[in-house]
């Protein structure tokens, strides 16, 4: 049985994304990602001499300051920025440039739903247009349980109006799926290819651990399409670093 | 620099007390390659957890709870309220989470802890979205009047996993909470009636009563190091090993949330499901020690 979306979209069909980088000039690194009518602009800055008072200085310090659209910066604010540093430092290689401070900056431009993994791919192109060294990319995608027991139904990438309707969602953040030119292939621990490991996950409203276990599936499945979208993205648009010529 | 080997030799000449300071890391792997930990815990077990019902006389309901060294403090008070024009037979709760100086050396007067407007919001979310309190309950007069709860916790003791502990002492205080008789007035306000006698106004509700509970939620934070999950962790344990998951499972076994804010361990399907298993247990033991403690205070 399938749900009715409001826009038409089927339950696995995410909505049109589009990305741009270098968009602003004075920051090391920028970029801007759009999911439908989500849309976040992200700003890097680093590295920086120094760190915090309380940060290790022998590792690169990430600091994120999340501007909303309207309003104050409250308690929601605050959690995004964590979200948003402990899993930006999991993906950024922190032993390179020791006793330095990164600056993310977001800005919300506007919200429709699924916030948060649109704020958390935007820092990840935005850190990749610095040049920041990183592991490997984190895509995130947002899954909604419509409907649970035997027919569950787990819908992707909801809008606002969805977000509020449903029982539960979840935001799932995973590694870049990875081309392997090794013949056997990518390597994988535990049994599991390295791209089923989760970064990050924050959950909202009651769901049943199946219906998790099923959304994280969704989820895997759409970051893969995420991940060669990205590389798309990034293999067109070489950052053009010189003006002058 | 030749740091490995450096450890490697001192560690037979150095003190245990400076080997744990200078070597965090080489010190906690030590003892998990024995399955346990430096408090002699295996890995799996939580530390010991008690629940003290009442803690705060003036606050309608109150409780203090202690997971280890970790202490919260909530207590809940009722005040009466005009309810919002779109739900108007709901009562309102606000939850807020204080982290004063005392709970933490590296907490300072005028610079508020990182962790706690986090922890608010996530109590708040939790408590909101699991159907512990029915809204409508706290409903008085229609459209007119309503109970607003305001629950405050305090860390008083910060020793690792925060939010555990929160929402247990956030849970006790609900289960411990009466609300107060009130009447209707002349000038059609609600007032607390003090003494019962008084038969020229009638009472709203008859006797002070107790919430009445649904599925409540418990959880339990786990630290993921390469292929160990360590349950409950101790602040020593969450700064070196950063990568934690919090599950949220409520009395009739529903994820209410699995958190797991980044960190350099990924987590894959068999360390979850470890995970969420490790959360069951320890929510019958919650369940039985929150039960042991409203018991013993009915006796009283």
């Amino acid at each position: 049985m399938e749900v009715d979306r409001e826009d038409g979209r089927s339950q696995n069909q995410l909505r049109p994304l589009a990305c741009s980088r270098n968009i602003l000039h004075r920051a090391h690194g920028s970029a801007s990602w759009s999911q439908g009518d989500t849309k976040v602009l992200a700003a890097v800055y680093g590295p920086k001499a120094g760190t915090k008072k309380n940060e290790n200085p022998e590792k690169a310090c990430i600091e994120v300051i999340w501007k909303p659209k309207t309003g104050q910066i409250g308690k929601l604010e605050k959690e995004y920025e964590m979200i948003l540093k402990r899993t930006l430092q999991s993906i950024c290689i922190l032993t390179v440039n020791p006793n330095t401070t990164t600056s993310v900056m977001i800005q919300v431009v506007n919200d429709d739903g699924a916030l948060l993994p649109s704020a958390i791919n935007a820092a990840c192109m935005a850190l990749v247009d610095a040049g920041i060294p990183m592991r490997h990319l984190a895509v995130s995608i947002s899954c909604c349980v419509a409907r649970s027991g035997v027919s569950g139904l787990v819908i992707l990438d909801p809008t606002k109006l969805e977000e509020q309707k449903m029982k539960a969602f979840a935001y799932l953040v995973f590694p870049n799926s990875v081309h392997s030119v090794l013949p056997e292939g990518s390597p994988s621990v535990q049994g599991e290819p390295i791209e089923n490991g989760i970064i990050t996950s924050v959950t909202h409203g009651t769901m049943s651990v199946d219906d998790y276990f099923y959304c994280l599936e969704r989820g895997r499945a759409a970051s893969t399409k995420l991940s060669d979208f990205l590389r798309r993205n990034l293999q067109q648009q070489p950052t053009n670093s010189s003006k002058a010529g | 620099m030749g740091l490995p080997n450096a450890s490697g030799d001192l560690s037979t000449e150095v003190e245990v007390d400076a080997f744990r300071r200078l070597f965090p890391l080489r010190f906690f792997e030590k003892h998990l390659l024995e399955s346990i930990r430096p408090d002699a815990r295996p890995l799996g077990r939580a530390r010991d957890t008690t629940i003290a019902l009442g803690a705060v006389a003036s606050a309608n309901g109150s409780a203090l709870a202690k997971i280890g060294s970790t202490t919260m403090l909530a207590a809940i008070k009722m005040e009466v309220m005009a309810p919002s024009i779109e739900t108007p037979d709901e009562g309102c709760i606000a939850i807020d989470f204080h982290m004063p100086p005392i709970c933490s050396p590296i907490v300072r007067p005028g610079r508020p802890a990182e962790a706690a407007p986090v922890v608010a919001k996530q109590l708040s979310d939790t408590i909101l979205s699991s159907g512990m309190i029915n809204l409508k309950e706290l409903s008085l007069v229609s459209g007119k009047a309503a109970w607003m709860a305001y629950l405050d916790i305090y860390c008083l003791d910060a020793d690792g996993a925060l939010f555990d502990a929160a929402l247990l002492a956030a849970v006790a205080a609900f289960s411990h909470l009466e609300i107060p008789v009130v009447s209707l007035n002349d000038d059609g306000k609600i007032v607390l009636s003090e003494e019962q006698g008084l038969s020229d106004r009638e009472p709203v509700n008859k006797e002070k009563r107790k919430v009445n509970l649904g599925s409540i939620p418990f959880s339990l934070t786990c630290i993921l190091h390469k292929n160990y999950i360590l349950a409950d962790p101790t602040a020593e344990e969450e700064s070196i090993m950063e990568t934690s998951v919090t599950v949220v499972l409520d009395s009739s076994s529903q994820l209410l949330s699995l958190y797991k804010p980044g960190g350099a361990v990924l987590a894959y399907t068999s360390a979850i499901q470890d995970c969420i298993a490790l959360t069951r247990q320890r929510v019958k033991e919650l369940q039985k020690i929150l039960e042991e403690a409203i018991s013993g205070m009915e006796v009283d």
